[in-house]
């Protein structure tokens, strides 16, 4: 449980997805110029992201890793080249039925979401998610964890940066910096803040 | 009136046309930083009140003055007692020159200490000020907006945060890097989202963390090495009450080792009463600090762990070590990258109180955090101000 606890806030601040691996860019500096819109995105990634990582965790524990398919009897067969194009494969897929299942349900939510849920689909930082927990060998619970806690992570750098710019609004940038420039230098001052959970071992 | 004669005799040469147009924002700053202003608002919203940015800005300069004179007399008073004790030697660059000539080594002299921290400080104060206003009249000149004051109390905040053997490049490096990115590229003060300071000291810690912390940095001789009070409570706790051979009066009263700003929480708290009472510094931010600080640290107290003793560091002593009373006094209440609302800014300096010990207590790769803490609170700062608005919004709508 302990160790759950600290993946959770690890995956949240010291490996932030958008402040400390740079992954999930073109949305995350596209999209966050007013605060409501990034919350829905961001409430989107959260939910992605958790339902995804633990469905790729499945696919690579009984498919995909070398000796996966032991229960098929075929214990010699290693299927992890397929990773990557499974991988978004998957999410592509999970996007798509959680879109339908949204607007025949729960078209409040849907409605709010918007354009986001497409969006979602090439979103770096969810692919990255994936990957990671296969890197690292997650087990189940624990990529259950980590896909919240990599959604939320994102999510919080996501409002801040809109909320950033939503004040900046009433900057005086220098002409060639307008927009995208003065934007990415927003982010790395933020991941300057951010860098105050560097070296936070759990 | 001599001199106000004098400066508008030479006004027009620095008006459009004139033989130093180029030069306006460094006329205005001064004319305005020695006379009232002339001129009100044109535009419609305004507050009408006596105190203005600059003279507000003037005030915040003022009160850290107790702290800047106090904190010089102990770089001195730190360095000749470490010399007297045979833990390091005077330093044998031009530092160590400047001191022989005008003073010796005696702890015991209030003359000798200053002068020693003079020549240490002043040296840091004066290349962190000609750089920093190097890079405000580019500006100011380039982009056609005046030289702001914010400016003055930036300088001399980043200077009073710096460790005093810091080499003089690597200040003016600090510098820059807090008014051009901190501050300036946005457009100047009032425009930008975190402490322009703030910002050019963490770029030197992360870019030059060997002159920047650790033990040998924070007390101005040569071949010294002394754990400061916090590497003293991640290594080895309170011991009788004591960090190291530090009492928590000693402490309070600023005879520490640190930078020149910090070490001083009586006068930091002294100044920062009158700043509040002025309404200058908000004392809602600082309030926030104090409930984050207390509620972080009684819950580090209760939880408690075997191995790391800076879990047991009460919070009467988190505030009176490192730079916390210094950030939460001068630094979390800027004005400008703080959050704007009432609840809002309780809420950001709780988030500083709460990160600036979580920073301390659970990561070991950093010794002090309220730096950090006080940038992260800066990035959250418009967020938090967003709710409180929405919040309002929704609670009115509800109200018809």
């Amino acid at each position: 449980m302990e160790g759950l606890i600290s993946l959770l806030v690890k995956a949240i601040f010291v490996e932030n997805m958008a402040l400390a691996f740079f992954l999930g860019m073109c949305t995350f500096l596209a999209i966050s110029k007013k605060v409501s819109a990034a919350i829905g995105l961001g409430i989107a990634v959260i939910v992605v992201q958790t339902i995804t990582v633990p469905v790729n965790n499945l696919l690579y524990v009984y498919v995909l890793r070398e000796g996966a398919l032991a229960w098929a009897g075929l214990p010699d067969v290693d299927l992890s080249f397929l990773g990557l194009l499974s991988y978004i494969g998957v999410i592509a897929a999970i996007v798509q039925i959680m879109e339908m299942v949204l607007d025949r349900f729960f078209p409040a939510l849907y409605n709010a979401l918007g354009v986001f849920l497409p969006l979602i689909t090439v979103n770096c930082a969810i692919l990255g998610a994936s990957l990671f927990m296969v890197e690292r060998d997650y087990n189940f619970s624990e990529s259950v964890v980590y896909g919240i806690g990599a959604g939320v992570g994102w999510a919080l750098a996501i409002v801040a940066l809109a909320g950033i710019r939503e004040k900046l609004k009433y900057s005086d940038v220098p002409k060639g910096l307008e927009g995208l420039g003065i934007t990415f230098i927003t982010v790395g001052l933020m991941s300057l803040g951010f860098m105050s959970f560097s070296g936070v071992s759990l | 009136m001599g001199l106000r004669k004098f400066l508008d005799d030479i006004e027009p040469l620095f008006h459009k046309n004139g033989k130093y147009a180029a030069l306006f924002p460094l006329y205005e700053a001064l004319d305005t930083a020695l006379y009232k202003v002339n001129y009100t608002t044109k535009s419609t919203a305004h507050v009408r009140d006596g105190v203005d940015l600059k003279r507000m800005m003037i005030m915040v300069m003022l009160f850290v003055l107790p702290a800047f004179f106090f904190g010089m007399w102990n770089l001195g008073y730190q360095a000749n007692t470490a010399i007297a004790s045979g833990a390091g030697v005077m330093p044998s660059d031009w530092h160590g020159w400047l001191i022989g000539l005008f003073s010796s080594n005696n702890p015991e002299s209030l003359w000798d200490n200053f002068w020693y921290g003079a020549v240490f400080f002043l040296p840091i104060y004066i290349v962190t000020f000609v750089v920093g206003v190097f890079w405000e009249i580019l500006f100011a000149s380039i982009r056609g907006h005046e030289v702001n004051e914010g400016f003055f109390v930036t300088s001399i905040l980043f200077a009073l945060i710096c460790p005093p053997s810091l080499p003089l490049w690597a200040v003016a490096l600090g510098i820059s890097f807090g008014i051009v990115f901190g501050k300036e590229v946005f457009g100047g003060t009032g425009k930008n989202f975190l402490n322009p300071a703030l910002t050019g000291r963490a770029f030197l810690y992360f870019a030059y963390p060997a002159s920047m912390s650790g033990d040998a940095v924070w007390t101005a001789v040569d071949g010294f090495s002394g754990a400061t009070a916090l590497s003293h409570a991640f290594s080895t706790g309170l011991v009788d009450g004591k960090l190291g051979d530090l009492t928590w009066m000693q402490a309070f009263l600023g005879l520490q080792q640190g930078s020149v700003g910090e070490v001083s929480t009586l006068l930091i708290v002294l100044g920062g009463i009158v700043l509040m009472y002025m309404g200058i510094v908000q004392w809602r931010i600082v309030a926030g600090v104090m409930a984050g600080l207390v509620a972080t640290s009684l819950l580090f107290n209760v939880v408690g762990s075997d191995t790391n003793p800076m879990f047991a560091l009460p919070w009467y002593w988190h505030f009176v070590v490192g730079g916390l009373a210094f950030g939460t006094i001068f630094m979390a209440t800027d004005p400008v990258s703080a959050s704007m609302t009432n609840v809002g800014k309780l809420w950001f300096g709780a988030l500083v109180g709460v990160m600036a010990v979580l920073i301390r207590v659970i990561n070991p790769a950093f010794p002090e955090g309220i730096m950090l803490a006080i940038l992260f609170a800066n990035i959250f700062a418009p967020t938090i101000d967003y709710f409180v608005v929405q919040r309002n919004i929704k609670r009115r709508m509800a109200r018809g």
